[in-house]
């Protein structure tokens, strides 16, 4: 194996607990060269404490943790091939943007001709050229993370490390932040791992994504695996939209299923369980009409509308269906006519195919 | 008809509230602005007013007894400041840095010379002192020690308190971030923490220096025949009659620490950050 094809950061059966909290169980994973990862979870779930632990802020209780070759237990957080852009930017106070960059080249002994050239570029490569003089109280939000950014990368890490690097900017900074920091990681081509609470943060900039949940890895796989594809529950609820049917499965011939549910009645589909299952649909795979379809392979169900919100692009809408099980369906306005077509009380017949029906087992 | 709303501001129209505000400020600052009116009086009694002079300020700069005591207090207030801000300064450095068994404690007993009444704090030292032998007659300024060492005891706990009320505004990922861009622990203390620090290290010292020049009691308690301070000096001065004198001297005294605080306060201002 050439040494470019090993992944730059291997975590082997990290364990680490804070009293009787599990922040780490047995996580194990490994993150390729230049690719974009995301951790994320709900809060606790132990996804910062991993990312503390590959800079070097924490200490695994067991397990390894090794980046570029490199096993990390005894290498203090100021000698790791990494960097960290902090959730409060952490941006210097008393220093200038141009200090604020600099300050980790000075810490590396460069000299002054090669720190102010690197600085120069770094803030060309955030967009913050000519700011260089400003003092951190002087420039935006967006700005100081910009500065923060610029901070990390200039020391050409291996590995970034990004904790909730978006959450205090305000809405519209952070989708136009989003793309920047993915364009930015293809620009500068160095791996970055970035932690999150924000589901749709993750998918849109990382190729690969670990749920975490109380300390362990719950799936890890592309943001479209995981999102049409979840491999328990807890993950298709954490990621996106989904409605449930909880149901009791009976195995048929020929690695066929008939399902006994709640709310859609009796299923046939391919799949192997037996038991408790729950099967899954998202609300965008749901057709709403005022018509019963008679197409094969689909799934139809009558109800009444329950509520409506109107979005702009799309509208979501909550309908009532047998034993008052509420289904939520997402509707695309694709037209300026169609959008009040349905309104609260409307009778309609919800369709989905069979296929984009998830089995969950777990 | 009805009155005119107010807007939250405009109370100040209230002739209710002018007085008080105007009561308030007599009330602070009749009695000093008395005694430095009365420092220009040409009389050698305090009570009519009977011209203006400067004669006082000058029999005040000539009087040698005055003039010693005024730089013995000078001495020991910066003496016992450095040291104060230094002790403060690491005490609360150390108690916000680390975790350790009774901490709580500890934190509690710094803090209690604050709160304990100065005279039992003056009677302490005097039999501490004496009770450890400390050398007596030594040549100036070395005769300053035992008060020195009094006013550091009773002041640097002020600082102790400025400083870590200062530290729990630090933002510790400020220290993580210097630690992962290369920084060791020195270095960070140096670069970051110590510059987050600096406001509190100045009005600390600034509490302890005009703690220490202003002392009376534990001063009183702990100097001898040659090493009076200002504040002893007045009093005793006092003792014998209230010359105009006296209000000089006084009017030096509050001159010097109004001077010292609005200086402190500047600096401080200057570097606010964030």
């Amino acid at each position: 194996m050439r040494p470019s094809d090993e992944p730059i950061i291997r975590i082997e059966n990290v364990s680490k607990t804070f009293g009787s909290v599990r922040a780490a169980d047995r996580v194990s994973l490994s993150i390729e060269r230049g690719e974009f990862f995301a951790l994320i979870g709900p809060s606790g779930c132990g996804k910062t404490t991993l990312l503390r632990m590959l800079a070097g802020f924490e200490t695994p209780g067991e397990g390894r943790i090794i980046v570029a070759g490199q096993d990390m237990a005894t290498v203090p957080p100021n000698k790791r091939p990494v960097n960290m852009v902090f959730q409060s930017y952490a941006v210097f106070p008393h220093m200038s943007v141009a200090e604020n960059i600099g300050y980790g080249l000075r810490m590396e002994n460069r000299p002054a001709k090669e720190i102010a050239a690197r600085t120069e570029e770094a803030l060309a490569l955030v967009k913050l050229s000519g700011l260089g003089n400003r003092r951190p109280d002087e420039i935006s939000g967006g700005q100081r993370q910009r500065v923060a950014l610029a901070r990390a990368l200039v020391k050409r890490p291996q590995v970034l490390l990004l904790d909730e690097p978006l959450s205090a900017l305000d809405a519209r900074l952070r989708d136009a932040m989003r793309l920047e920091l993915a364009h930015l990681q293809k620009t500068v081509g160095i791996t970055f791992v970035i932690v999150t609470h924000d589901q749709s943060e993750a998918l849109s900039m990382a190729d690969r994504i670990a749920v975490m949940n109380e300390g362990r890895i719950l799936q890890l796989a592309p943001p479209q695996t995981l999102y049409e594809a979840p491999g328990n529950r807890f993950v298709a609820e954490f990621i996106g939209k989904i409605n449930f049917f909880e149901g009791n499965a009976i195995p048929l011939p020929q690695n066929r299923l008939r399902i006994l549910t709640e709310g859609i009645g009796e299923v046939e589909m391919q799949g192997a369980a037996n038991g408790p299952v729950t099967l899954a649909v998202r609300p965008e795979k749901i057709q709403l009409s005022r018509h019963e379809s008679s197409a094969s392979g689909l799934i139809c169900v009558q109800g009444a509308v329950s509520e409506t919100s109107y979005h702009g692009g799309a509208s979501s809408v909550l309908v009532k269906i047998a034993g008052g099980k509420p289904l939520l369906a997402e509707i695309s306005n694709v037209s300026r006519a169609q959008s009040p077509l349905i309104s609260r009380g409307d009778k309609v017949w919800c369709a989905w195919r069979r296929d984009d029906m998830l089995l969950l087992t777990e | 008809m009805r009155r005119p709303a107010r807007a939250p501001l405009d109370y100040f129209r209230r002739p209710f509230i002018r007085i008080m505000f105007v009561a308030l400020l007599v009330f602070l600052y009749a009695p000093i602005l008395g005694l430095m009116a009365f420092s220009f009086n040409d009389s050698k009694r305090n009570i009519v007013w009977r011209g203006f002079t400067l004669d006082y300020y000058e029999k005040a700069m000539a009087n040698s007894e005055l003039m010693l005591a005024f730089g013995n207090s000078l001495t020991i207030a910066l003496v016992s400041t450095v040291i104060s801000v230094t002790l403060g300064a690491c005490a609360a450095y150390l108690l916000w840095r680390f975790r350790f068994a009774g901490k709580t404690a500890y934190e509690g007993m710094l803090a209690l010379p604050i709160v304990i009444p100065e005279i039992c704090m003056a009677v302490a030292m005097m039999i501490f002192l004496a009770r450890i032998g400390w050398p007596q007659g030594l040549p100036w300024p070395l005769n300053l020690g035992a008060i020195i060492i009094a006013h550091t005891a009773f002041s640097f706990p002020f600082v102790a308190l400025v400083v870590r009320a200062r530290l729990e505004t630090f933002n510790r990922e400020l220290a993580e971030a210097a630690r992962d861009l290369g920084a060791h622990e020195p270095q960070v203390f140096r670069d970051v923490i110590a510059p987050h620090m600096r406001p509190s290290l100045i009005a600390g010292g600034l509490l302890a220096f005009t703690l220490s020049l202003d002392d009376f009691i534990i001063t009183f308690f702990t100097s001898g025949p040659d090493t009076v301070t200002l504040p002893v000096k007045i009093y005793s001065m006092v003792r014998f009659s209230v010359t105009p004198e006296v209000n000089a001297a006084s009017t030096l005294l509050i001159l010097i620490t109004v001077a010292l605080t609005a200086t402190g306060m500047r600096l401080q201002n200057r570097n606010k950050i964030l």
